[in-house]
């Protein structure tokens, strides 16, 4: 299931504006690496580069190469349709279908797999629901709308939904800063309990939160205003929050700026 | 120390509540005049309907005769309640999957440089007349109308509803239905698109990271955000085609025969909508029971839009729950 990430020299444009600088970092699979870095560092940006999703933002393009394993997902022939299949992604801001019912937005993504029989869709949905930490608090409402939840809830049932396709990769761009701290908390717990089974990489603005839940770190700054975010350093957690090689990761951690 | 009088009016200056109240008896005048305009429309309608009806020896609703020159007076609606009902329905069956398409592929499909003018040409089609599409309709399509509607007899004429009439070259509910169509798709066309490219971005890439091409998205995001307005502009659609009178007039022939001794179900028939019936007659309003018998034909509607409309708002009231 849970996959490796390698990529290396990555620049990524806004047509010509480039937003993001020679990234090359390993991502491992079945652990946490939490993104931290000031506003506007092009970590978001880089995220997306890792399912492609950038390309839904017009003019935005990459040079060099992210793996998943063995499979190159910027080689010649790779539908971005399929690498985010199996690299999922949980936004900022709670998103699940407001025209769907708790149901039907669990098993959106199957749908569009084309996974049809009732018995399976309902193990999905109860699966994904447990692993989402969801399934108590929504089980006896299964056919009411998504949006009716609280947003902390909404948030896991988008979980629950990214998760319902067995990706190999879990993509989460700040997913607890529309939260409030008990949502978060919940949320958190999730990540630790998701990384037996998927490969994860979160950004976080909160450097507790990356503190709590990542087992790697890594540090994105700007060079200076209006050049390119770039990878700063990388590494464990402890290390990074502890002794960090770079003066501006420790400047960052200490609240020194950003 | 200050009084709480004087607290009161630091806090809300008297002249800022005087514009309130101005504003404030403004809003509710002009509201009120829509309200009692409808209701006068419906007092007038009802009023001058009605001791046309009281004379009226057959039945309203039931009776194709229109004999109101000497008593008694008969007259029904039932042919022209048919063929309003026919015309618009066709012309709602074909605009909205073809307005939606246009608009999708407008808000979705193509570059911003093509998208931008050709909505504002969509939105221009709305501009030209209705008299000019009956012209055009009448003069340049029908020609090239004639030989679907031969098909389409030869193939579907065992259906009453597709059978062979007297009615000569285009002159046809199934073709002033067309015309129709193509009158009501700018309309439904701009305001599919308003409401598509309003989806937000957060729906769409939720759609998209689960792997959804772009037209899956499209059917799990846009379209399902989108319905009410597509319901409410199909609507919009359907009360204009309903009520449109100079271009099916020009288009449809009217059966002139005795009692409409002609009338039939099939789509390929002629007649007359309410509308073009009252403006075929508008010469002949000369006396109060004239008059008040074309008069309850408008009535009827008048009714008939405003159920419509009913129609829209209940449906579109029932999506909300699910649309917050």
């Amino acid at each position: 299931m849970a996959k490796r990430i390698d990529v290396k020299d990555l620049n990524v444009y806004y047509s010509s504006f480039k937003a993001v600088e020679d990234v090359t970092m390993t991502v491992e699979p079945r652990s946490v690496t939490a993104f931290i870095g000031p506003s506007g560092c092009g970590k978001s940006t880089f995220l997306r580069t890792l399912n492609r999703m950038h390309e839904v933002i017009p003019g935005a393009r990459v040079e060099g190469s992210v793996m998943l394993d063995d499979l190159d997902l910027y080689a010649k022939g790779v539908d971005p349709v399929s690498v985010r299949r199996s690299v999922g992604m949980v936004f900022q801001r709670p998103n699940p279908f407001p025209t769907m019912s708790i149901y039907d937005n669990v098993i959106a993504g199957l749908r569009l797999n084309g996974v049809k029989g009732r018995k399976d869709l309902d193990e999905a949905v109860e699966t994904s629901l447990k692993g989402a930490n969801l399934w108590n608090e929504v089980k006896d409402r299964l056919k009411k709308p998504g949006a009716g939840l609280s947003g902390g809830q909404q948030q896991r049932l988008c979980i629950a939904r990214a998760i319902a396709v067995r990706p190999q990769v879990l993509l989460m761009d700040e997913p607890c800063s529309a939260l409030d701290p008990i949502s978060t908390l919940a949320i958190e717990d999730l990540v630790n309990e998701l990384k037996s089974d998927f490969t994860i990489v979160i950004v976080t603005h909160n450097m507790q939160q990356a503190a709590r839940v990542s087992d790697r770190t890594a540090f994105f700054n700007l060079a200076a205003t209006g050049k390119p975010g770039r990878l700063v350093e990388i590494g464990d957690t402890q290390k990074i929050f502890n002794n960090p090689i770079e003066r501006a990761t420790e400047d960052y951690i200490s609240g020194r700026f950003g | 120390m200050t009084t709480e009088t004087e607290v009161a009016q630091v806090l809300r200056p008297a002249n800022h509540r005087r514009q309130d109240q101005v504003f404030k008896a403004l809003a509710i005048g002009a509201s009120s005049v829509i309200v009692a305009l409808v209701v006068l429309v419906a007092v007038f309608l009802v009023t001058q309907a009605y001791p046309a009806l009281r004379q009226n020896t057959a039945n309203f609703f039931t009776s194709r005769i229109f004999s109101i020159d000497t008593p008694p007076i008969m007259f029904g609606i039932a042919d022209l309640l048919w063929a309003t009902i026919v015309t618009s329905v066709i012309a709602v069956v074909i605009a909205v999957p073809l307005g939606v398409s246009i608009a999708l592929f407008l808000s979705h499909y193509a570059p911003e440089r093509l998208a931008r003018p050709a909505a504002q040409l969509v939105a221009l089609l709305a501009a030209v007349p209705s008299i000019i599409y009956g012209l055009w309709a009448s003069q340049l399509v029908a020609p090239y109308y004639l030989p679907v509607q031969d098909f389409l007899e030869k193939v579907l004429g065992w259906i009453p509803l597709f059978s062979a009439t007297n009615t000569s070259g285009g002159a046809t509910l199934m073709f002033a239905g067309i015309v129709l169509a193509v009158m009501i798709l700018p309309i439904i066309t701009s305001l599919s698109r308003e409401v598509f490219a309003q989806t937000p971005t957060f729906h769409e890439e939720a759609a998209l990271a689960l792997g959804a091409t772009r037209w899956e998205m499209i059917r799990t995001a846009v379209l399902p955000f989108g319905k009410p307005g597509v319901i409410s502009a199909a609507m919009l659609g359907l009360g204009r085609a309903l009520g449109e009178t100079i271009a099916v007039t020009i288009i449809i022939s009217s059966l002139s025969d005795q009692n409409r001794q002609s009338f039939s179900l099939s789509f390929f028939n002629g007649g007359e909508t309410f509308a073009s019936r009252i403006a075929n007659n508008a010469a002949e309003f000369d006396t109060p029971t004239k008059a008040g018998a074309y008069i309850s034909a408008g009535l009827v509607l008048f009714v008939l839009t405003f159920v419509v409309n009913a129609i829209a708002r209940v449906v579109i009231e029932r999506r909300r729950a699910f649309s917050e």
